[in-house]
């Protein structure tokens, strides 16, 4: 997609560097420059561009991470499938969870381009050295931490990641597109949930406002430590991977749910809240970093049986990935077919 | 009067499969083997549960005959309330009931009772489902040597459930023997060209035979509706 000329060097060079006609060092540095004006032009990066080292360690770190937080995500929302109320609240939660199946395959496939592979990603983060969201290790505990969850939570990632559609690295601006469209839509499913419940019973509404109260204060936690305090935000921003700081999108986050929970006819937990009028933003009160920090060191309140339960389907299922393997060996050298061995007679 | 109630019967009995297998699959979510087929199986749920709907509310209100049923009102198979085990299981019971549903509506499909215009849709899905059960059947057959143990398992252990799918429904006009041995023949040439064995037992003992369709279940289908019913009966008359 990158075409325009001050992109063309970096592949040229590159394969001048392969074929030895250019020092490693000047080469490095015009790769450099190409990269960081294709950057300032906003052109976008492929995967076959030249790139940082650091760019791309970045970019592997963060959407392997956002693909782990996709298929963790499911869990707690799996969690209510077999207890949801309505067949039809039922098959729009279904569906729901199998979109984040979906979404956790556009991810790795994005990471993929990097040069790394599923099956590194999920050993990395079965072993605790990548991390998912946060948010996933809180538990839900009735039907209308569902509604919360797509309303707030989903709410929290479309607001962090409209922006990275127009991120710097190509493949992971695309994914994000087409997560973004499916995002929204789950988005106002879990507010339209929350509004019948309000609307329901005094219990259901009852419900629904504790659902809120407890996924309120872990939501806005979602845009990451404040800006003082986070470590990748300027290189990021510098590559055009983040267009936003944390708590830019957390203010715009706050902006957008206030006017929502009033029309959902449910309170918002926060006493310091109001709006400001100089700064044409509503005030909000103290984030628990200290709680924060806990949940991100794996003492949430679901860390452990998130991972165990992932780890459990894949080691559970690795019998079933080897059969799958074993039949496509056979049937590939017996028919003289690709890796799939799908074919049969 | 009376072709209502019959069409009533069978809409139940044919509700409460794709209602019942349904829910067995959407407790997959999350514990697949793989994540390709966390998408299938919550994909062939959600076809299954939307069978389900239409169904269900051709006999009456989706919701109170999901969740205010009682267990010996349930008409659906006992072979679909099996519980997932295995995946070798959760398989052989969609390769066991994806064939009988998939011939069941092509049939219905081609006549002109109630049912032609939902079978004509749903043979479409069923057919898909028949396919991913097949494969599945064929890598864990001729596998390795421990998935084909776990396939020929699951095979042996669901065999007994499915003679219940071939006896005759009310207000189903099915040719059951013929639609029984289209389905030895087509689950019989997966089962060889998986190099597993065709179960030589019965496909019904005495208790099995038609009891899911006479409310008569298994007990694990009684912890299924508990889970399943609970919420919506904690709140009786609420909307959701």
């Amino acid at each position: 997609m990158a075409t325009a000329a001050a992109h063309q060097p970096a592949r040229t060079q590159q394969h001048g560097a392969h074929d030895g006609t250019a020092g490693a060092t000047g080469t490095e540095d015009a790769h450099q420059r190409a990269f960081d004006a294709a950057v300032a032009a906003d052109e976008r990066i492929e995967p076959r561009d030249w790139m940082p080292d650091a760019y791309r360690a970045t970019l592997v770190r963060q959407i392997a991470q956002h693909a782990h937080s996709e298929i963790i995500g499911m869990q707690p929302e799996a969690n209510w499938i077999t207890r949801a109320p309505s067949l039809r609240r039922k098959a729009i939660l279904m569906a729901k969870v199998q979109d984040e199946a979906g979404h956790g395959l556009y991810l790795y496939s994005a990471a993929e381009t990097l040069g790394t592979g599923r099956d590194e990603l999920l050993d990395k983060l079965h072993t605790g050295r990548q991390k998912y969201s946060s948010i996933f290790n809180y538990p839900t505990l009735t039907w209308a931490d569902v509604g919360a969850i797509g309303w707030l939570v989903d709410g929290a990632a479309i607001t962090n990641q409209v922006p990275l559609c127009r991120c710097s690295y190509g493949p992971y601006a695309r994914a994000m597109i087409r997560i973004c469209k499916e995002e929204s839509f789950h988005q106002r499913q879990g507010y339209e949930l929350l509004l019948a419940l309000s609307r329901g019973t005094p219990e259901q509404h009852a419900m629904a406002q504790d659902a809120v109260d407890r996924w309120w204060w872990p939501s806005l936690m979602m845009f990451g430590p404040p800006d003082d305090e986070s470590a990748h935000s300027a290189q990021s921003m510098d590559w055009k991977i983040k267009r936003h700081s944390n708590d830019e999108l957390r203010q715009r986050f706050v902006d957008i749910c206030v006017p929502q929970a009033e029309s959902l006819g449910l309170t918002l937990p926060d006493p310091d809240l109001r709006w400001n009028e100089e700064r044409g933003h509503h005030d909000f009160g103290p984030i628990d970093w200290t709680e924060f920090k806990e949940v991100l060191k794996g003492n949430g309140p679901c860390n452990e049986q998130r991972i165990t339960q992932r780890r459990r389907a894949h080691d559970e299922g690795a019998w079933v990935r080897e059969a799958a393997a074993a039949y496509a060996a056979k049937h590939s050298t017996a028919a003289g077919h690709g890796e799939t061995g799908v074919e049969q007679a | 009067m009376t072709a209502t109630t019959t069409a009533t019967a069978a809409a139940l009995a044919l509700g409460d499969d794709a209602l019942v297998l349904s829910h067995r699959l959407g407790e997959w979510a999350g514990h697949a083997p793989v994540l390709e087929e966390e998408v299938a199986l919550a994909n062939i749920a959600l076809d299954l549960l939307g069978q389900a709907r239409v169904l269900l509310s051709m006999a009456g209100d989706e919701d109170e005959l999901a969740y205010l049923r009682e267990e010996r009102a349930f008409r659906n198979l006992q072979l679909v309330e099996q519980p997932n085990g295995d995946f070798a299981h959760t398989i052989a019971r969609q390769l066991y009931f994806s064939t009988h549903q998939h011939l069941l509506y092509a049939r219905l499909a081609t006549g002109d009772g109630p049912f032609a215009g939902l079978a004509a849709k749903a043979v479409k899905e069923v057919a898909y489902h028949r396919d991913h059960a097949e494969q599945w059947t064929l890598r864990l057959g001729d596998g390795t040597d421990l998935s084909h143990q776990r396939m020929q398992r699951a095979c042996d252990a669901l065999w007994r459930f499915t003679g219940e799918m071939f006896q005759p429904v009310e207000g189903l006009d099915i040719d059951t023997e013929d639609m029984n041995a289209a389905w030895l023949e087509s689950v019989g040439d997966v089962l060889r060209r998986a190099t597993l064995t065709v179960p030589d037992g019965p496909q019904s003992g005495a208790w099995t035979a038609g009891a899911g369709r006479q409310g008569l279940h298994t007990e694990p289908f009684g912890r299924m509706l508990a889970e399943m019913q609970h919420l919506h009966r904690s709140h009786p008359g609420a909307s959701w």
